[in-house]
Protein backbone atom coordinates (compact mmCIF):
# COMPACT_ATOMS: atom_id res chain seq x y z
CA UNK A 1 0.00 0.00 0.00
CA UNK A 2 1.62 3.36 -0.66
CA UNK A 3 0.18 6.27 1.79
CA UNK A 4 0.11 9.74 -0.01
CA UNK A 5 -0.95 13.32 1.24
CA UNK A 6 -4.24 14.14 2.86
CA UNK A 7 -5.04 16.68 0.14
CA UNK A 8 -2.84 15.27 -2.92
CA UNK A 9 -2.82 18.14 -5.62
CA UNK A 10 -3.33 17.19 -9.62
CA UNK A 11 -0.21 17.99 -11.33
CA UNK A 12 -0.10 19.73 -14.81
CA UNK A 13 -0.75 18.73 -17.44
CA UNK A 14 1.67 18.63 -20.18
CA UNK A 15 1.02 18.23 -24.07
CA UNK A 16 4.23 18.94 -25.98
CA UNK A 17 6.13 23.04 -24.78
CA UNK A 18 2.51 23.01 -23.44
CA UNK A 19 2.24 22.87 -19.47
CA UNK A 20 -1.46 23.53 -18.19
CA UNK A 21 -2.65 23.42 -14.73
CA UNK A 22 -6.06 22.08 -15.45
CA UNK A 23 -6.91 18.67 -17.28
CA UNK A 24 -9.82 19.92 -18.31
CA UNK A 25 -9.69 21.55 -22.06
CA UNK A 26 -13.41 23.12 -22.37
CA UNK A 27 -15.02 24.87 -25.55
CA UNK A 28 -16.37 28.27 -26.09
CA UNK A 29 -19.20 27.50 -28.08
CA UNK A 30 -22.89 27.03 -27.77
CA UNK A 31 -23.29 29.51 -24.95
CA UNK A 32 -26.57 31.46 -24.53
CA UNK A 33 -24.12 34.22 -23.94
CA UNK A 34 -21.12 35.91 -24.04
CA UNK A 35 -20.97 36.53 -19.91
CA UNK A 36 -22.29 32.94 -19.09
CA UNK A 37 -19.25 31.66 -21.28
CA UNK A 38 -16.93 33.33 -18.94
CA UNK A 39 -18.77 32.08 -15.78
CA UNK A 40 -18.55 28.60 -17.02
CA UNK A 41 -15.01 28.67 -17.84
CA UNK A 42 -13.98 30.36 -15.04
CA UNK A 43 -15.72 27.64 -12.45
CA UNK A 44 -14.99 24.85 -14.92
CA UNK A 45 -10.49 25.99 -13.51
CA UNK A 46 -9.79 25.36 -17.14
CA UNK A 47 -6.50 26.90 -18.14
CA UNK A 48 -6.94 25.94 -22.12
CA UNK A 49 -10.15 26.98 -24.42
CA UNK A 50 -11.13 26.01 -27.77
CA UNK A 51 -11.91 28.04 -30.46
CA UNK A 52 -13.27 27.60 -34.03
CA UNK A 53 -11.99 29.44 -37.06
CA UNK A 54 -14.91 31.43 -39.09
CA UNK A 55 -15.71 34.22 -41.42
CA UNK A 56 -15.44 37.32 -40.39
CA UNK A 57 -19.03 38.54 -40.55
CA UNK A 58 -19.05 41.90 -42.66
CA UNK A 59 -21.74 43.33 -41.20
CA UNK A 60 -21.92 42.74 -37.53
CA UNK A 61 -25.21 43.31 -35.69
CA UNK A 62 -23.69 44.04 -32.03
CA UNK A 63 -20.42 44.29 -32.80
CA UNK A 64 -19.50 41.73 -30.01
CA UNK A 65 -16.87 39.41 -30.36
CA UNK A 66 -15.81 36.14 -28.42
CA UNK A 67 -12.26 37.84 -28.00
CA UNK A 68 -14.00 40.61 -26.07
CA UNK A 69 -14.65 37.97 -23.49
CA UNK A 70 -11.58 35.67 -23.21
CA UNK A 71 -8.55 37.29 -20.89
CA UNK A 72 -5.96 35.99 -23.37
CA UNK A 73 -3.42 36.64 -20.28
CA UNK A 74 -5.36 33.49 -18.74
CA UNK A 75 -6.05 31.01 -21.05
CA UNK A 76 -4.08 29.35 -23.77
CA UNK A 77 -6.36 29.29 -26.95
CA UNK A 78 -6.37 25.91 -28.49
CA UNK A 79 -7.74 26.84 -32.15
CA UNK A 80 -9.86 23.78 -33.97
CA UNK A 81 -10.84 22.62 -37.33
CA UNK A 82 -13.50 21.71 -36.93
CA UNK A 83 -15.77 21.82 -39.99
CA UNK A 84 -12.58 20.80 -42.22
CA UNK A 85 -13.28 17.64 -44.49
CA UNK A 86 -10.87 17.27 -46.12
CA UNK A 87 -6.70 17.38 -45.00
CA UNK A 88 -5.86 20.25 -47.14
CA UNK A 89 -8.91 22.34 -45.69
CA UNK A 90 -7.59 21.25 -42.10
CA UNK A 91 -4.42 21.94 -42.87
CA UNK A 92 -5.72 25.76 -44.08
CA UNK A 93 -7.76 26.55 -41.51
CA UNK A 94 -4.72 25.68 -38.89
CA UNK A 95 -2.81 28.31 -40.95
CA UNK A 96 -5.71 31.06 -40.34
CA UNK A 97 -6.30 29.91 -36.40
CA UNK A 98 -1.67 30.26 -36.31
CA UNK A 99 -2.41 33.44 -37.78
CA UNK A 100 -5.26 34.93 -35.76
CA UNK A 101 -3.01 33.76 -32.74
CA UNK A 102 0.33 35.24 -33.79
CA UNK A 103 -1.65 38.39 -33.87
CA UNK A 104 -3.28 38.37 -30.48
CA UNK A 105 0.38 37.07 -28.61
CA UNK A 106 -0.98 34.12 -27.34
CA UNK A 107 0.99 30.98 -27.73
CA UNK A 108 -2.17 29.05 -28.82
CA UNK A 109 -0.05 29.68 -32.06
CA UNK A 110 2.24 27.24 -31.38
CA UNK A 111 -0.93 24.17 -31.34
CA UNK A 112 -4.08 22.87 -33.31
CA UNK A 113 -6.60 20.86 -32.26
CA UNK A 114 -7.13 19.22 -35.45
CA UNK A 115 -10.58 17.65 -37.08
CA UNK A 116 -10.95 16.33 -40.50
CA UNK A 117 -14.53 14.68 -40.19
CA UNK A 118 -15.87 12.32 -42.89
CA UNK A 119 -19.53 12.98 -42.44
CA UNK A 120 -21.81 15.97 -40.62
CA UNK A 121 -23.68 13.38 -39.17
CA UNK A 122 -21.69 11.34 -37.30
CA UNK A 123 -18.67 13.67 -37.14
CA UNK A 124 -16.28 10.83 -37.12
CA UNK A 125 -13.29 11.44 -38.39
CA UNK A 126 -12.04 10.48 -41.69
CA UNK A 127 -8.95 8.36 -40.57
CA UNK A 128 -7.28 8.90 -43.82
CA UNK A 129 -7.23 12.35 -43.80
CA UNK A 130 -6.22 13.15 -39.84
CA UNK A 131 -3.34 11.56 -40.52
CA UNK A 132 -2.48 13.27 -44.25
CA UNK A 133 -3.38 16.61 -42.35
CA UNK A 134 -1.33 15.63 -39.09
CA UNK A 135 1.66 14.78 -41.15
CA UNK A 136 1.50 18.38 -42.84
CA UNK A 137 0.92 20.31 -39.92
CA UNK A 138 3.62 18.01 -37.47
CA UNK A 139 6.02 19.38 -41.02
CA UNK A 140 4.99 22.91 -40.65
CA UNK A 141 5.65 22.82 -37.02
CA UNK A 142 2.76 22.71 -35.47
CA UNK A 143 2.22 20.86 -32.06
CA UNK A 144 -1.06 18.53 -32.96
CA UNK A 145 -3.45 17.46 -30.83
CA UNK A 146 -5.52 15.38 -32.51
CA UNK A 147 -8.95 14.71 -32.48
CA UNK A 148 -9.43 10.70 -33.44
CA UNK A 149 -12.23 8.03 -32.97
CA UNK A 150 -11.44 5.02 -29.94
CA UNK A 151 -9.71 2.62 -32.71
CA UNK A 152 -6.40 1.58 -31.29
CA UNK A 153 -4.43 1.26 -33.82
CA UNK A 154 -5.62 4.30 -35.54
CA UNK A 155 -4.45 6.01 -32.20
CA UNK A 156 -0.95 4.00 -32.57
CA UNK A 157 -0.80 5.79 -36.26
CA UNK A 158 -1.65 9.01 -35.25
CA UNK A 159 0.93 8.91 -32.48
CA UNK A 160 3.76 7.66 -34.90
CA UNK A 161 2.91 10.78 -37.36
CA UNK A 162 3.81 13.11 -34.81
CA UNK A 163 1.00 14.20 -32.80
CA UNK A 164 1.69 15.52 -29.56
CA UNK A 165 -1.58 14.00 -27.88
CA UNK A 166 -4.23 11.70 -29.51
CA UNK A 167 -7.81 12.56 -28.32
CA UNK A 168 -10.00 9.47 -28.98
CA UNK A 169 -13.75 10.27 -28.75
CA UNK A 170 -15.83 9.13 -25.83
CA UNK A 171 -18.47 8.92 -28.23
CA UNK A 172 -19.92 11.32 -30.84
CA UNK A 173 -18.91 14.82 -30.86
CA UNK A 174 -22.47 16.60 -28.78
CA UNK A 175 -24.00 13.14 -28.37
CA UNK A 176 -23.39 13.30 -24.43
CA UNK A 177 -23.23 9.33 -24.55
CA UNK A 178 -19.95 9.38 -22.44
CA UNK A 179 -17.23 6.48 -22.89
CA UNK A 180 -19.41 4.31 -25.06
CA UNK A 181 -15.95 1.55 -25.40
CA UNK A 182 -14.56 1.90 -22.06
CA UNK A 183 -11.80 -1.40 -23.07
CA UNK A 184 -11.01 0.65 -26.62
CA UNK A 185 -9.54 3.74 -24.45
CA UNK A 186 -8.09 1.43 -22.20
CA UNK A 187 -6.31 -0.17 -24.60
CA UNK A 188 -5.29 2.95 -26.29
CA UNK A 189 -4.22 4.14 -23.01
CA UNK A 190 -1.97 0.67 -22.78
CA UNK A 191 -0.38 1.10 -25.96
CA UNK A 192 0.02 4.67 -25.79
CA UNK A 193 1.84 4.99 -22.72
CA UNK A 194 2.58 1.97 -21.16
CA UNK A 195 6.19 0.52 -21.88
CA UNK A 196 4.80 -3.23 -22.01
CA UNK A 197 2.94 -2.06 -25.20
CA UNK A 198 5.88 0.18 -26.74
CA UNK A 199 4.05 3.21 -24.96
CA UNK A 200 5.72 6.29 -23.35
CA UNK A 201 3.98 6.53 -20.13
CA UNK A 202 4.79 10.79 -20.46
CA UNK A 203 2.42 10.44 -23.77
CA UNK A 204 -0.77 12.47 -23.01
CA UNK A 205 -4.08 11.48 -24.08
CA UNK A 206 -6.93 13.28 -23.93
CA UNK A 207 -10.32 11.81 -23.90
CA UNK A 208 -12.29 14.28 -26.70
CA UNK A 209 -16.50 14.45 -26.88
CA UNK A 210 -19.26 12.85 -26.15
CA UNK A 211 -19.35 14.03 -22.20
CA UNK A 212 -22.41 14.12 -21.27
CA UNK A 213 -22.01 14.51 -17.41
CA UNK A 214 -19.38 14.71 -14.62
CA UNK A 215 -19.13 11.09 -14.34
CA UNK A 216 -18.42 10.61 -17.95
CA UNK A 217 -15.03 12.59 -16.81
CA UNK A 218 -14.39 10.49 -13.56
CA UNK A 219 -14.77 7.50 -16.03
CA UNK A 220 -12.44 8.69 -18.87
CA UNK A 221 -9.65 9.85 -15.98
CA UNK A 222 -10.08 6.46 -14.23
CA UNK A 223 -9.60 4.52 -17.75
CA UNK A 224 -6.02 6.41 -17.87
CA UNK A 225 -6.56 9.73 -19.57
CA UNK A 226 -4.32 12.31 -19.40
CA UNK A 227 -7.48 14.94 -19.74
CA UNK A 228 -10.73 15.62 -20.86
CA UNK A 229 -11.70 17.97 -23.30
CA UNK A 230 -15.48 19.09 -23.60
CA UNK A 231 -17.65 21.91 -24.77
CA UNK A 232 -21.44 20.78 -25.35
CA UNK A 233 -22.01 18.64 -21.68
CA UNK A 234 -21.44 22.33 -19.83
CA UNK A 235 -22.88 24.80 -22.52
CA UNK A 236 -26.13 22.99 -23.30
CA UNK A 237 -26.74 21.91 -19.90
CA UNK A 238 -29.37 23.66 -17.96
CA UNK A 239 -26.99 25.15 -15.57
CA UNK A 240 -23.09 25.74 -17.23
CA UNK A 241 -22.03 27.23 -14.25
CA UNK A 242 -22.83 24.09 -11.80
CA UNK A 243 -21.94 21.76 -14.16
CA UNK A 244 -18.40 23.67 -15.31
CA UNK A 245 -17.67 23.46 -11.47
CA UNK A 246 -18.95 19.60 -11.11
CA UNK A 247 -16.67 18.85 -14.37
CA UNK A 248 -14.56 19.98 -12.66
CA UNK A 249 -14.45 17.85 -9.44
CA UNK A 250 -15.14 15.13 -11.27
CA UNK A 251 -11.85 15.24 -13.08
CA UNK A 252 -10.01 15.66 -9.78
CA UNK A 253 -12.16 12.74 -8.57
CA UNK A 254 -10.79 10.14 -11.53
CA UNK A 255 -7.18 11.94 -11.72
CA UNK A 256 -6.96 10.82 -7.96
CA UNK A 257 -8.71 7.40 -8.07
CA UNK A 258 -6.45 6.34 -10.99
CA UNK A 259 -3.70 7.09 -9.01
CA UNK A 260 -5.03 5.47 -5.82
CA UNK A 261 -5.59 2.06 -7.62
CA UNK A 262 -9.10 0.48 -7.39
CA UNK A 263 -10.05 -2.99 -6.27
CA UNK A 264 -10.34 -5.89 -8.40
CA UNK A 265 -13.90 -6.75 -8.98
CA UNK A 266 -15.26 -9.80 -7.53
CA UNK A 267 -18.49 -11.92 -8.40
CA UNK A 268 -19.22 -12.40 -4.81
CA UNK A 269 -19.37 -10.41 -1.65
CA UNK A 270 -16.47 -9.62 0.61
CA UNK A 271 -17.61 -8.72 4.20
CA UNK A 272 -16.24 -5.18 5.39
CA UNK A 273 -17.17 -6.29 9.22
CA UNK A 274 -15.24 -8.83 10.66
CA UNK A 275 -17.06 -12.85 10.83
CA UNK A 276 -14.91 -13.68 13.78
CA UNK A 277 -16.45 -12.93 17.36
CA UNK A 278 -20.43 -12.60 15.39
CA UNK A 279 -22.85 -13.36 17.78
CA UNK A 280 -25.51 -14.21 15.52
CA UNK A 281 -26.72 -17.36 13.76
CA UNK A 282 -25.22 -17.72 9.95
CA UNK A 283 -27.30 -19.34 7.70
CA UNK A 284 -25.34 -22.91 6.58
CA UNK A 285 -22.73 -22.17 9.04
CA UNK B 1 -11.15 47.41 -58.98
CA UNK B 2 -13.72 45.00 -57.70
CA UNK B 3 -13.03 42.20 -55.62
CA UNK B 4 -14.58 39.55 -53.90
CA UNK B 5 -14.75 39.57 -49.95
CA UNK B 6 -16.21 36.44 -48.42
CA UNK B 7 -18.15 36.12 -51.45
CA UNK B 8 -19.23 39.47 -51.31
CA UNK B 9 -18.17 42.42 -54.42
CA UNK B 10 -16.42 45.11 -52.86
CA UNK B 11 -15.22 47.93 -54.62
CA UNK B 12 -11.67 49.57 -53.87
CA UNK B 13 -8.80 52.09 -54.72
CA UNK B 14 -6.79 50.88 -56.82
CA UNK B 15 -3.54 49.63 -55.77
CA UNK B 16 -5.11 48.97 -52.01
CA UNK B 17 -3.67 46.52 -49.66
CA UNK B 18 -5.00 43.81 -47.19
CA UNK B 19 -4.24 46.46 -44.26
CA UNK B 20 -6.31 49.25 -46.54
CA UNK B 21 -9.10 46.42 -47.41
CA UNK B 22 -9.26 45.56 -43.61
CA UNK B 23 -9.46 49.23 -42.68
CA UNK B 24 -12.38 49.94 -45.52
CA UNK B 25 -14.47 47.31 -43.55
CA UNK B 26 -13.64 48.53 -39.96
CA UNK B 27 -11.68 46.14 -39.06
CA UNK B 28 -8.57 47.42 -37.79
CA UNK B 29 -9.62 46.78 -33.94
CA UNK B 30 -10.74 42.82 -34.53
CA UNK B 31 -8.03 40.62 -35.67
CA UNK B 32 -8.41 38.76 -39.02
CA UNK B 33 -7.00 36.28 -40.69
CA UNK B 34 -6.77 36.99 -44.60
CA UNK B 35 -6.55 34.32 -47.73
CA UNK B 36 -5.53 35.99 -51.04
CA UNK B 37 -6.82 33.52 -53.95
CA UNK B 38 -6.79 30.45 -51.46
CA UNK B 39 -3.28 31.25 -49.98
CA UNK B 40 -2.24 32.99 -46.35
CA UNK B 41 -1.20 36.44 -46.35
CA UNK B 42 0.52 36.53 -42.73
CA UNK B 43 -0.40 39.60 -40.90
CA UNK B 44 2.82 40.54 -41.07
CA UNK B 45 2.56 41.25 -44.82
CA UNK B 46 -0.88 42.84 -44.87
CA UNK B 47 0.67 46.20 -44.67
CA UNK B 48 2.70 45.24 -48.03
CA UNK B 49 0.41 42.96 -50.36
CA UNK B 50 -1.38 44.48 -53.13
CA UNK B 51 -4.99 43.51 -54.22
CA UNK B 52 -5.75 43.03 -57.81
CA UNK B 53 -8.73 43.19 -59.24
CA UNK B 54 -11.15 40.12 -59.26
CA UNK B 55 -9.27 38.70 -56.53
CA UNK B 56 -10.37 36.51 -54.30
CA UNK B 57 -10.62 37.53 -50.33
CA UNK B 58 -11.27 34.95 -47.79
CA UNK B 59 -11.62 37.42 -44.16
CA UNK B 60 -11.60 34.96 -40.91
CA UNK B 61 -11.35 35.46 -37.32
CA UNK B 62 -12.23 33.64 -34.02
CA UNK B 63 -15.49 32.49 -32.78
CA UNK B 64 -16.76 30.24 -30.34
CA UNK B 65 -16.18 26.40 -30.83
CA UNK B 66 -15.30 22.96 -29.11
Amino acid sequence: MTMTATHPTVSPLSIGPFTLDSRLIVGTGKYESYELMQEALDASGCAAVTVAVRRERLLDEQGRSLLDYLDLDRYTVLPNTAGCFDAADAVRVARLGRDLLEQLGNPGAGWVKLEVLGDRATLLPDPVGTLEACRELVADGFCVLCYSSDDPIMATRIRDAGAASVMPAGSPIGSGRGIANPAAIRIIRDLLKDPEHGGDADYPLVVDAGVGTPSDITIAMELGADGVLLNTGIAHSSDPISMAHAMRLACEAGYHGRRAGRIGKKLYATASSPWSGVITTIPGE
Amino acid sequence: MIIAVNDTPTDLPDHATVADLLEHLGKTDTPCAVERNGELVPWRDHDAVALQPDDSIEIVTLVGGG
